[in-house]
């Protein structure tokens, strides 16, 4: 195949990519949209095999069928409250190949002298750096949302001083790679500090925030394949690479935004700890148990319904007879909807594809703008696993570490009824006066049984 | 424990403080509740509903024996010397009005809770009493105006011609304001409305009146949930605004208050006979002298060009049941509050941040007046709003450094670096700028797709390990074996992930 041939190849997958992405904005879209970005992939794999030699053919062949096999097994296995693991250590694949392509291109390339080599050199040098750290970090993101290591920020004396020295180091590295040809020994050392700050990076970062590493470590992986391209002089990686980057680094500003934190001080860590104490002090008032039958009863004797879910309703499982409960009261002409806190859950997104695994139709599932206003004429709200994103504190107490976050005014609503297992705070540590307010009732346990029993009472 | 409803004994005074329903609920937390004879006449109960009801019809003494005594109005001199020590009154009293009323209540070594002091929080709602009123005032205020106000509010087209709607302005969109932008509307007038507190602009209009808004950057919101005083400059903007508007409309209906002070003059004597002749004012402002200066207390004055000014101060009190029945109800929630234990026992529990802020006397002690507690969310602005502005500025000028050294950095990447990587920047700066556009453009449902499908095709690093496997070194023919595998799982399970879950989003009736 002609490099000519190969080029347009490439710019066809690209196009396709950018379709692919246009098309996500929507619903109606998004499924054609996920289709373009399949045939984009498949052009530009079969043109690039078309060019390989054909002694390579086999273990290529073989590496793509295993790779094949393994993928689809994953992605048919996986439970969709678990998307967030999966996704996280996908990421850890892009950065473990960067990584590999990076080492390669190192071995390869010596053919280049003066400039092009410098130019080369730091391309190999960043690639790894990136694709490492992208490893690492993934695979602390995927421990912690699997709940093996501890989801609670780790917090190592001098923390921020240690991530300055491992970047420092590394750009000393760099210098002595590219300038004074310090050969396999320079990248390996470097390998290893990209490795340990990828890991003490996301390690330090609470789990309350993770919707922010998920799609920060997205953002990187795309960093990653661009720098590959860069050194591979391959414009389709560099695009699809910038693309993803630019995708990544936009979620977890919006998802910043949407807990009303610098992307600075989360990717710092450590956040709320020194707060904590302090909040958890206040005088916290009596709250009101209410139990399942109850709950059944008020649902009846409602007009108007929002449920609003957190992440309590993924760990429980809980969306299938939510989804019936809805689904039942919309049968006695109840109104239901149900409003989505931007970083409800451990994913951007995470709710949404939960309530739409167990059949809620999409054009009931609103964002928190959306339904917010609404949410004074709403006679019953009811709060499964979501703790933070429904505290008055976040806009009443201006003392509060989450004060300024947005969040669901929920308790403007008539009723209020919280599923929560105990009175526990939540990841953010912060006590919720929504708890103890007049219109809030409780209803303790596990939250797929209490909903259970709700669904059977109505 | 004992529930005294004694009669009231203010002159033209039709409300009572307790209806035979609400009596039921009081006798329902545990309490007796005596009622003095003729107590519910004016408003229309009689001696036998609250019999029925299950209320023991009092003479004086035993009345004023009861530990706890709901009345609507401050009590009178002769009531004073009734009372017994620690027992408790519950009443309008109007503290800061009244100092030596209190001063003597507090001799009297009684408990005093006043109705008007119930703290503007979410939790004492139910028992606000004068949101309650005000409600039926503004109500009332627009019966009034239709009563005095020669033609029909609503437009219609009839065979004996075309009736034009008649147009209310509302000023002051407080509890009172919004109920006669309610009842004016529903009685077909166009309304409008001003109010210093731009919050209330969609109070407003979803009553289905019309917002009039001054251009003029200044919110009267305080801390309190009552509006504040305005500058100098903004109250010009407004009389102009008045003044157009007074020659437009045919009803006007005014709701200003300060608390504390005098009501603010808003429709002077000009503007009033700028007016078509027949229209009319509601000055619900009346008792604390009156937003129009025509406006006197009680009576309706009618000037030379034919406008009837409305001053009448009892509005609530000409809806004597509704009246007695919302006041009853705010009464109940307030027992509800004393007596948790449903068992007809007081507590007075001056830790409840209500109660405190209600107490006027506790005790023989005044306690008038209590600490400050603030209500509204509004408060946070007020501090954040400095915050932001040093932000913004801090922004703008790290933003122009960064513009800075990006050009800097692309000057010498332009001046050092071979042609080739030239071509290569440009297209990943190009396509940056193509993400972020495309990006920005995902609904907030579809970001885990989103994520899942940039993951799959992040896989694309596939082709350099394609490239490398048919390399001379089996070193590198093994590593990029390796990272075609992983890079694949990535892609195969990145696209096959995103399908599954695609396939899960329906519309409803699908």
């Amino acid at each position: 195949m002609t490099q000519g041939l190969i080029t347009s190849a490439y710019l066809v997958a690209a196009a396709f990519f950018i379709a692919s992405l246009a098309g996500l904005s929507k619903q109606e879209t998004a499924r054609r949209g996920n289709w373009l970005g399949i045939l984009g992939m498949t052009i530009a794999l079969l043109a690039t095999i078309a060019s390989v030699s054909m002694d390579a053919i086999v273990p290529l062949v073989i590496a793509l069928a295993i790779g094949s096999a393994i993928g689809l097994r994953l992605a048919l296995k996986v439970e969709m409250t678990q998307m967030p693991e999966l996704v996280a250590i996908l990421h850890s694949f892009v950065g473990l190949a960067a990584v590999l392509v990076g080492y390669n291109s190192f071995f390869e390339t010596h053919s280049a002298t003066g400039a092009a080599l410098t130019v080369h050199l730091t391309e190999v040098f960043l690639g790894v750096f990136i694709g490492a750290v992208t490893f690492s970090g993934s695979i602390v993101a995927f421990a912690k949302l699997r709940g093996i290591a501890s989801s609670k920020p780790l917090s190592i004396p001098h923390k921020h001083k240690l991530n300055l020295l491992a970047l420092i180091a590394s750009a000393l590295l760099l210098v002595y790679f590219v300038g004074f040809e310090g050969g396999e020994t320079a990248l390996l050392i470097m390998t290893l500090i990209a490795v340990v700050f990828g890991l003490h990076l996301v390690a330090s970062i609470g789990g309350a925030d993770m919707p922010v590493v998920v799609s920060m470590l997205n953002s990187y992986s795309g960093w990653a394949a661009a720098a590959a391209g860069f050194m591979l002089s391959n414009d389709l990686l560099i695009i699809t690479g910038a693309l993803v980057g630019s995708s990544g680094a936009i979620l977890s500003y919006i998802m910043c935004k949407a807990m009303n934190r610098s992307f600075i001080s989360v990717i710092a860590g450590g956040f709320g700890q020194a707060d904590t104490q302090q909040s958890a002090e206040q005088e916290q008032g009596e709250y009101r148990e209410i139990n399942a039958e109850d709950v059944a009863d008020l649902l009846r004797n409602s007009s108007s319904v929002v449920i609003t879910p957190g992440y309590g309703m993924a760990v429980a499982q809980a969306q299938y007879p939510v989804a019936e409960i809805c689904q039942k009261l919309k049968e006695r002409g109840i109104k239901v909807r149900f409003g989505i806190h931007p970083v409800a859950g451990r994913m951007p997104g995470h709710m949404n594809v939960l309530l739409a695994e167990a059949k809620v139709p999409y054009d009931i599932v609103l964002e928190m703008d959306e339904i917010n206003e609404d949410l004074a004429d709403t006679d019953t709200v009811l709060v499964i696993g979501a703790n933070d994103t429904v505290n008055p504190a976040a806009a009443e107490d201006p003392t509060s570490p989450i004060a300024g976050m947005p969040v669901l005014e929920v308790w403007k609503a008539q009723n209020v009824v919280v599923f929560k297992r105990s009175m526990n705070t939540g990841y953010s540590g912060v006590n919720n006066p929504l708890f103890y307010k007049d219109n809030t009732q409780m209803c303790f346990g596990d939250a797929k049984a209490t909903v259970d029993a709700i669904l059977k009472a109505l | 424990m004992f529930i005294a409803i004694p009669k009231e004994k203010l002159h033209d005074e039709t409300r009572v403080a307790a209806t035979p329903a609400t009596t039921e609920q009081l006798r329902k937390l545990g309490f007796t509740v005596l009622v003095e004879s003729g107590a519910g006449s004016a408003a229309g109960f009689s001696d036998e509903a609250y019999a029925e009801a299950g209320a023991s019809i009092a003479g004086p003494d035993q009345l004023w024996a009861s530990e706890l005594i709901y009345k609507v109005n401050a009590p009178t001199e002769q009531e004073i010397s009734l009372l017994q020590k620690g027992s408790t009154l519950v009443s309008f009293i109007w503290p800061a009005q009244n100092p030596e009323l209190v001063a003597r209540l507090a001799a009297q070594g009684v408990n005093v809770l006043a109705m008007d002091m119930v703290p503007r929080i979410s939790r004492a709602q139910s028992l606000d009493a004068l949101s309650s009123m005000s409600n039926i005032a503004g109500y009332r205020a627009v019966i009034e105006a239709a009563h005095s106000f020669g033609r029909f509010l609503s437009g219609q087209i009839t065979a004996a011609g075309k009736v034009q709607p008649a147009k209310v302005l509302v000023i002051g969109a407080g509890v009172a304001g919004l109920a006669a932008i309610g009842a004016a509307r529903s009685l077909g007038a166009i309304v409008r409305a001003f109010d210093t507190r731009l919050e209330v602009a969609e109070q407003i209009e979803s009553l289905g009146g019309e917002f009039l808004k001054l251009e003029f950057a200044e919110d009267g919101s305080s801390s309190s949930g009552y509006a504040k005083v305005m500058s100098d400059e903004f109250i010009a903007a407004e009389m102009a605004l008045f003044a157009a508007q007074a020659k437009e409309v045919d009803i006007i209906i005014t709701t200003a208050l300060i608390p504390g002070r005098p009501a603010p003059k808003l429709i002077t004597k000009q503007m009033v006979d700028s007016m078509k002749p027949g229209s009319v004012i509601v000055d619900l402002a009346a008792a604390t002298g009156g937003n129009c200066e025509y406006t006197e207390a009680g009576k309706i004055t009618e000037t030379v060009s034919g406008v009837k000014v409305i001053g009448y101060t009892d509005l609530p009190g000409r809806l004597a049941a509704q009246s007695s029945q919302l006041y009853g109800t705010n009464l109940v929630n307030l027992a509800k509050l004393l007596c948790k234990t449903k068992d007809g026992q007081m507590v007075l529990d001056m830790q409840d941040v209500i109660i405190r802020n209600m107490s006027v006397v506790h005790q023989g002690e005044v306690t008038f007046p209590p600490p400050a507690i603030s209500v509204t969310a509004a408060t946070k602005p007020v501090v954040a709003s400095a915050a932001p502005v040093a932000k913004t500025e801090k922004k703008s000028i790290s933003a122009n450094w960064f513009i800075g050294l990006a050009a800097v950095i692309l000057l010498w990447i332009g001046y050092s670096a071979p042609s080739d990587f030239l071509a290569h920047f440009t297209v990943f700066l190009l396509s940056c700028v193509v993400g972020y556009y495309l990006v920005w453009n995902v609904t907030h449902a579809l970001h885990t797709p989103l994520m899942s499908v940039t993951n799959a095709i992040s896989g694309i690093i596939v082709l350099g390990a394609l490239l490398q496997i048919s390399s001379d070194s089996l070193l590198v023919q093994a590593l990029a074996f390796f990272a075609v595998l992983i890079a694949t799982i990535n892609i195969v399970g990145g696209f096959t992930v995103t399908r599954r879950m695609l396939k899960m989003f329906t519309k409803g009736g699908e």
